[in-house]
């Protein structure tokens, strides 16, 4: 028993600086968010007070809010599946001993190590009207000009390539070590029982990388809600909110309209978000996952 | 294994890679390896993917490095030249900002060390009570981000009076829960036996961690510092909302700033200070390309 009580000070001696800091920010920031959400806004001439679910009302009835989510699911929808098929591909590709390989390497993960908000600089110029990389490339066939950036059809397309671009290389190399610890043996095995390449993939590869394919899942959720500081750079949420995405909106509910209590319910809905995303993955995905 | 009846090419490549592993033991090479020509095929694929990947990266570099009327002129002649570089450098305070991008990820990554170091020791080698719900509360912060929270964490940092400052745009990333529960995994993987020993010869139990666990996990501990480095060289939201002067901005704020002046900045000047600001990492990587590599592998994969 006295152990166990030398166990309890010590263990929370050492974990004490840590643990203010977390709860300091992330668990009272939450908490705050979600009292504050039922208040209202505090104006020079109109105090704070209780106004119970009005904010969510509001939201409900926002639609700005509603097409910042639509934009934020069209941006999953569009950044998890391509990112991480990439990432895949290029893992499979470079896994075997070809010419060419650390170029490719080094290619695929340099968009990993530069700041996202320098990046989109290089996109922003590449996405140019008239000047950019891509305008030089589709005039050279002669196709008309088009503002990709400018246009509330293509700006949504042109932020979730960026993103994916940025995002392909990080999880390749996760694929890379996960498609190394793979023993040989069992390539050798499916070679004798006469499995062609694409059947070692499906029935031997590809299920074993999914613990890591869960792994980078999880990271591709919270990045598609999380990832937008190329919009800052990019399209401000333009045109016409058409690339505005759920944290955006927060930070420009917030920090631009000085509406803090909506901005505190909006903050909650993203949370909530986020929760059933862990919820499900863990939840749902977990129980298929061949673990070795 | 038959003789060369059967399907050529997989056996073919079986008989080789065992030839290979007996003579020159570089590690373990796998029979669906392509040969010939589908190693072509596959080659050229990842080459050419590769270099679609760099693209944009190289026309930002050509536009940097040439003057702007040559910026889309992809000519061999165009002359090559450093101005952009020295008028990029010259019309924005970058070498203040390179000083608090450089304070700033040296303090997180300074407490981040102690911190989680710390908080890992206590959770792979203490049976206190509440263990498992305070495990619980470091790992929902996996989930949510600081960066979520930007709203309540403003109002935080403005009652301690640390706005527009660089402890100010640290402290919420301190604590780090991937830190702790990647060194927590790592820390689990040591001995019991090397505790005990190191115990009965009296040591205590920070002298501990400080003698047998810190020095064992010295590669973890690089890998995580790769890793910090490179995330807070690069972050941006947080940094944007707390700071508002000069003195604190750290460089991804102040690019962004001087990139978006109405004053219409032309492009080879945005280009030059794009590649400035990330250049040290961008070298760092080039030069210990493999080392970064496996460090975020390390990073990942625990």
């Amino acid at each position: 028993m006295t152990t166990r009580y030398r166990e309890t000070l010590i263990g929370w001696g050492l974990l004490a600086p840590a643990m203010i800091l977390l709860v300091a920010f992330t668990h009272w920031p939450a908490l705050a968010s979600l009292i504050e959400s039922f208040t209202s806004t505090a104006r020079p001439r109109r105090p704070s007070r209780f106004v119970g679910l009005d904010n969510y009302e509001q939201i409900l009835a926002d639609p700005v809010f509603w097409r910042a989510l639509g934009n934020n699911l069209i941006y999953a929808a569009g950044t998890i599946p391509l990112s991480i098929g990439i990432a895949m591909l290029m893992a499979l590709w470079i896994n075997d001993r070809i010419p060419g390989r650390t170029f490719a390497r080094v290619a695929y993960f340099t968009p990993t190590v530069l700041p996202m908000i320098a990046v989109a600089n290089i996109w922003l110029f590449f996405f140019t009207p008239q000047y950019g990389l891509l305008e030089q490339v589709t005039g050279a066939f002669g196709l008309p000009s088009h503002n990709w950036l400018g246009s509330p059809d293509t700006a949504l397309a042109a932020v979730t390539i960026v993103a994916i671009w940025k995002e392909a290389g990080f999880f390749m190399i996760f694929y890379l070590a996960a498609l190394q610890a793979i023993p040989p043996v069992l390539a050798e095995a499916a070679n004798l029982e006469g499995a062609s390449r694409w059947t070692f993939f499906r029935r031997v590869q590809f299920p074993l990388l999914m613990p890591t394919t869960l792994f980078v899942l999880i990271n591709a959720v919270i990045n598609a809600f999380r990832m937008i500081d190329q919009i800052f750079v990019m399209t401000r949420g333009g045109p016409d909110n058409a690339t505005t995405l759920v944290l955006y909106y927060i930070y420009q509910t917030g920090f631009s309209f000085w509406d803090t209590s909506y901005a505190a319910a909006l903050t909650v809905v993203l949370l909530a978000i986020l929760g059933l995303a862990a919820a499900i993955q863990y939840g749902v995905l977990e129980r298929r996952v061949h673990y070795r | 294994m038959s003789g060369t009846a059967s399907p050529p090419h997989p056996l073919r490549d079986a008989t080789f890679s065992r030839k290979g592993r007996r003579s020159q033991a570089a590690g373990p090479s796998n029979p669906y390896e392509p040969a010939g020509f589908s190693a072509a095929l596959q080659s050229v694929g990842a080459i050419l993917l590769a270099i679609l990947w760099i693209l944009p990266l190289l026309f930002c570099v050509w536009a940097a490095f040439h003057a702007i009327e040559d910026t889309t002129r992809f000519s061999l002649a165009a002359p090559w030249t450093l101005e952009n570089f020295r008028r990029a450098w010259e019309a924005a305070p970058f070498a203040r900002y390179f000083l608090n991008t450089f304070v700033l990820v040296t303090m997180i990554l300074a407490g981040q060390l102690v911190l989680c170091t710390l908080a890992a020791y206590a959770f792979a080698r203490f049976a206190f009570v509440g263990r498992e719900i305070a495990f619980a509360l470091v790992l929902a912060q996996l989930m949510i981000m600081p960066d979520v929270l930007l709203v309540e964490n403003y109002r935080t940092m403005s009652r301690l009076g640390l706005i527009d400052t660089i402890p100010g745009i640290a402290l919420p990333y301190i604590a780090s829960a991937f830190g702790i529960f990647l060194l927590r995994q790592t820390f689990r993987t040591i001995p019991r036996e090397l505790d005990d020993a190191a115990r009965v010869e009296g040591a205590s139990a920070v002298q501990i961690l400080l003698r047998v666990y810190v020095p064992l996990a010295k590669p973890i501990y690089i890998a995580y510092g790769l890793v910090s480095v490179s995330f807070h060289w690069n972050n941006f939201l947080w940094p944007l909302i707390v700071t508002n002067s000069v003195e604190a901005r750290p460089l991804t704020v102040g690019l962004q700033i001087f990139s978006s002046g109405d004053q219409g900045v032309d492009w080879s000047i945005i280009c030059a200070a794009t590649l400035m600001t990330s250049a040290p990492l961008l070298v760092a990587f080039l030069l210990f390309q493999r080392q970064f590599v496996q460090s975020f592998i390390r990073a990942g994969i625990r």
